[in-house]
């Protein structure tokens, strides 16, 4: 198994006291396999997402990925599983704007150690992408930015894509190619996706879907 | 990954040119100025080095003529056959270079350029000897047979010779000027008086007294550098602020595809040491050329005032670019503390959102005014209690970086009033939006608070100094014609034939004393209308001039009564009698202490001095022909002639030359200042757009957009010299009252000068306009596809 989610529980503290986000979630997720997390706003989809990428950390609760346990790391070893292991796209881009498009690209991998020239000229040859390659991120569409930030995400070969709303920002013609593209090269990558999505037409493409409703899988 | 994150944090640089360059500017601007003025003082400092080195002053004590003039040689043999330990020196000028002869032989070991152990002190000593000096003061000397032989460590304007050739070249056959006491005397010698009754021993602690001054003048200097550097650094913090604040999203971004916490503020770190270096050494460079320029000022200044001789022309001393380029290191990591802070305590899922137009307000904004009201409180409490030089610079500081620290609270404050009071819709939004874009222009905002009321203190300081100098010269040089005869048998014919064409003959007498350990000028004065009607006493008792005339009283000059504490009424002992303080009067310029006792009580102390200098009082109609029938009938010759009016503008040329560095630095602190609010209007531009699109979009044409920008820009320049008169006026305080009597020993009246303020808020106002006017034009013209940008980038 890529993923195994066990347990999971998070609270926040607010200025009207405690309140309990995921409340003892388990979840799986196996290599190539594709994942729609579905849930209200403030269900716990995006906390969900950020702790199994290892941008938070759980109270309580185990998350194993690739057979290392993501809540025993510190803060170095969870920013090292970052680079190389999960990918996580943004529905905000997130791109460097002072970066050229081939450099953003590139830019994953070269972090991770694991650059492969041909590999990012393909990524951006299939992202249609070829022609805007010496472009900086605001001379872009917004749907042309979030390919590159796809084409980021999967320049390393990442095992598991964790997608945030990737393309809650585009518009529907515009978010359905960039999904199809996304699906596509994680197929071939034999990565696993685990995609937060508030659209049931998105989530309808994948090959299983979870519902989150109050911090609990539904 | 290091090549790959250095790439992403040096490639926000490569976009953002304008912010690189205020960055570099900014810190190349603070490190010149500061290591300009360090290039000064360490050249002065290194030629004091060379005058202690090489004569030996303020290190040994010295015996010299009790009246002021030459030694015979014989009293130096007969101290020595006595058993003291002394070395002749014979001191004068010739064709304006100091010639000072000394012995090798019996000189205290380190002095003078000939050390008996290691060189050919044959040659020293015997046949044409030998000349030492610095290049430019040996071509300056006239033919001589002497070899001359170049010595670098030599004090500039000096030549160093053996004391027989020197007596040769000054006419001084069989005398001597003075002599060094070796500090290690045999025990059971007799008394000085026995041997030389003729001479007295001057304490080290005279040469002390100038080095005090001199060290003041250049703790002035070193102030006013670290002024300039602190508004440099305000730059440098805006630049880093805003360029920290920019990556904000950028950051969040790197530590979210990986890069650990540590390795990015190390690399973050690495980015800015590379640029400090860089613009340290840019800075550093700059430095030396200001220093050139205002080096042949300082030292005129040092020159004219306290008589020491400083190189005209510097040198690249290795300590002082070094501690340039440290300065710059330093400067940047102070400036760049406070956002390395929050980028290490900002959580990785913090908002991406850039905070730069922020109001300051909440817990921040009461923590800073808590800050600005307990420094401004300390200020006001050293004001009335502060004494000597460090309590006098604190006092500075705290009202300085407390009313920087007041200002964008005040600002805030004020604009929300004017918010509250507006009328129409529009004049609403301009002060919310001015409001809004306070604290991107704090910072800049503050450096010309600080440099204006720099301006406006030192102005002011330096204008009641002139006036009171001025007024001073009026007092002290009384007489239209001052003359001076070359021996005594001249001084009586010159009586003789002055007496008869002259209202008053007033000689000029003086002697060396002690008072209270503190070395003393005696004048004896001839007490009449000039005295009484002229002087003007900081304190007296009734009628002073009555008391010195009938023999029980003396005056005496500030410098003294502060240093010694002595007060009205007080007794001063001078040659085993006692004088009551009847007067204290302000003597500006002079290091030592002055007594001036009525002629004939002088006289009968002093017996020995006999007046060759003489002030005479006339119409000045009459002084023209006057000075022709000395000259002619008495044989005076033209150079011991001096009228008034020339002393007094020597004087003035040498006061207003003393502070002409003051004024270069000035307006160079002005210019930063200008500069800091350019670069701010610059860099805040491109994120103002989100503000002024939508009023843009309603319906404000561009270019009223940019008016509006400019008119900002001036009215906040108007607030900030409205709360930086007072604050020059409280710096200009402290300064004369504080600072000046701990440095200088002299307190000085305070006078305004309004239109002086006029003029500099004026000029400040220009520079703001001028600083805001490229930014406005920017804005008048952004293409409206630039505009649009801000609503499409909202999808």
């Amino acid at each position: 198994m890529l993923l195994s989610v066990t347990d999971l529980r998070k609270t926040y503290t607010t200025g009207d006291g405690v309140v309990t986000v995921l409340d003892g979630v388990d979840l799986s997720l196996g290599a190539g396999e594709t994942l729609a997390l579905t849930g209200e706003s403030g269900s716990g989809k995006s906390t969900l997402l950020h702790l199994v990428g290892g941008l938070d950390e759980a109270d309580a609760g185990r998350i194993l990925l690739d057979g290392q346990d993501l809540t025993a790391m510190d803060d170095v070893s969870r920013a090292g599983m970052r680079r190389g292991t999960v990918g996580v796209i943004f529905q905000q881009f997130n791109l460097i704007p002072s970066l050229r498009v081939e450099d953003n690209i590139s830019f994953q991998a070269r972090l991770a150690g694991q650059h492969d020239a041909g590999w990012c000229a393909d990524l951006a040859e299939r992202m249609g992408l070829t022609p805007q390659l010496r472009k900086y991120p605001e001379q872009l569409s917004g749907g042309q930015q979030q390919r590159v930030a796809i084409a980021r995400t999967l320049a390393p070969r990442p095992r598991l894509v964790l997608a945030d709303e990737p393309t809650g920002n585009l518009d529907e013609e515009t978010a359905a190619q960039v999904l199809a593209l996304m699906l596509e090269l994680v197929t071939d990558t034999g990565a696993g996706l685990l995609m937060v999505t508030h659209s049931h037409d998105l989530a309808a493409r994948m090959e299983r879907q979870v519902h989150l409703a109050r911090g609990r899988i539904a | 990954m290091t090549r790959a994150t250095l790439q992403a944090l040096l490639s926000h640089w490569i976009r953002n040119p304008l912010q690189l360059f205020t960055l570099l500017a900014g810190l190349a601007l603070a490190t010149a100025l500061w290591s300009g003025v360090q290039a000064i003082n360490a050249e002065a400092a290194a030629s004091y080095d060379a005058a202690a080195a090489t004569l030996g002053e303020g290190t040994y004590d010295q015996i010299v003529a009790r009246d002021g003039g030459s030694i015979p040689q014989e009293t130096y043999v007969a101290l020595r056959r006595a058993g003291w330990l002394v070395s002749p020196v014979v001191e004068g000028r010739l064709s304006g270079v100091r010639i000072v002869g000394l012995d090798p032989l019996t000189a205290p070991g380190g002095l003078g350029p000939v050390d008996p152990v290691d060189t050919d002190i044959a040659a020293f000593l015997s046949g044409a000897g030998q000349i030492f000096g610095q290049a430019e003061v040996l071509a300056g000397l006239a033919e001589l047979d002497a070899q001359r032989i170049e010595a670098p460590d030599v004090a500039p304007g000096t030549a160093i010779t053996d004391i027989g050739l020197a007596q040769g070249l000054l006419g001084l056959d069989g005398q001597v000027t003075r002599m060094i006491v070796s500090p290690e005397q045999p025990l059971g010698r007799p008394d000085l008086a026995q041997v030389a009754p003729d001479v007295t021993v001057q304490a080290a602690q005279a040469g002390s007294d100038l080095g005090r001054l001199t060290d003041s003048f250049h703790l002035n200097l070193t102030a006013f550098g670290l002024l300039s550097f602190a508004v440099g650094i305000f730059i440098v913090n805006g630049a880093i602020g805003l360029a920290f604040e920019q990556r904000r999203p950028v950051v969040r971004t790197l530590r979210a595809l990986g890069l650990p916490l540590r390795r990015l503020m190390a690399l973050m770190a690495l980015e800015l040491t590379a640029m400090a270096l860089i613009a340290g050494t840019l800075g550093v460079a700059l430095g030396y050329v200001i220093a050139s320029l205002l080096l042949p000022d300082v030292a005129a200044t040092l020159g004219g005032l306290y008589g020491q001789s400083v190189s005209g022309t510097l040198q690249l001393r290795p300590a002082w670019w070094l501690s340039g380029l440290a300065v710059a290191l330093l400067g940047t990591g102070l400036a760049a503390a406070a956002a390395f802070w929050r980028l290490a305590r900002m959580p990785l899922l913090a908002s991406g959102q850039r905070r730069a137009l922020t109001v300051v307000a909440g817990r921040a904004a009461w923590v800073q005014g808590a800050v600005a009201l307990v420094l401004l409180a300390v200020a006001g409490l050293l004001a009335l209690t502060a004494n000597g030089l460090v309590a006098g610079f604190a006092l500075l500081g705290t009202l300085l970086i407390g009313a920087a620290l007041a200002l964008p609270l005040i600002l805030d404050r004020v604009l929300a009033l004017a918010e509250g009071a507006a009328r129409s819709l529009r004049a609403q939004w301009f002060w919310a939006d001015t409001r809004q874009q306070l604290p991107g222009l704090s910072l800049a905002l503050a450096a010309l608070l600080l440099a204006m009321a720099a301006n406006v203190g030192v102005s002011t300081m330096v204008s009641s100094f002139r006036l009171t100098f001025s007024g001073f010269l009026d007092q002290r040089l009384a007489s239209e014609l001052y003359v001076t005869a070359e021996d005594e048998a001249q001084a009586e014919a010159l009586v003789a034939f002055a007496a008869p064409r002259t209202r008053a003959i007033l000689p000029i007498q003086s002697a060396e004393a002690q008072v209270r350990d503190l070395p003393t000028e005696v004048l004896g004065a001839r007490i009449g209308p000039t005295y009484v009607d002229n002087w003007t006493f900081l304190a007296s008792v009734p009628d002073p001039w009555a008391r010195i005339a009938e023999g029980s009283g003396v005056a005496i000059n500030e410098q003294l009564s502060r240093r010694t504490g002595l007060d009205l009424g007080d007794a001063v002992q001078l040659q085993g009698r006692s004088f009551t303080v009847a007067g204290i009067y302000g003597d500006y310029g002079n290091p030592i202490g002055q007594a001036i006792l009525t002629e004939p009580v002088f006289a009968g102390l002093y017996p020995q001095v006999t007046p060759l200098q003489f002030g005479l009082r006339l119409d000045l109609e009459d002084v023209a022909a006057l000075r022709a029938a000395l000259t002619r009938e008495v044989g005076i010759s033209e150079g011991n002639l001096i009228d008034q009016a020339g002393i007094k503008q020597f004087s003035l040329d040498v006061f207003d030359r003393t502070f002409m560095v003051t004024t270069a630095l000035n307006v160079l602190t002005l210019a930063v200042a200008g500069f800091a609010i350019l670069m701010s209007l610059l860099t805040l531009a491109a994120l103002r757009l989100p503000q002024l699109a939508p009023a843009w979009a309603m319906g404000m044409t561009r270019r009223s957009l940019g008016v509006v920008e400019l008119v900002r820009a001036v009215m906040l320049a108007v607030f900030t010299a409205v709360v930086a008169l007072p604050l020059g006026l409280a710096l200009a305080w402290a300064l004369l009252a504080v600072v000046n009597v701990a440095a200088f020993g002299w307190k000085l009246p305070m006078f305004l000068f309004p239109a002086d303020y006029a003029r500099l808020g004026l000029f400040a106002l220009g520079a703001a306009a001028l600083a805001a006017l490229w930014p406005a034009w920017r804005l008048a013209r952004t293409p409206p596809a630039d505009l649009l940008k801000v609503f499409s980038n909202e999808r």
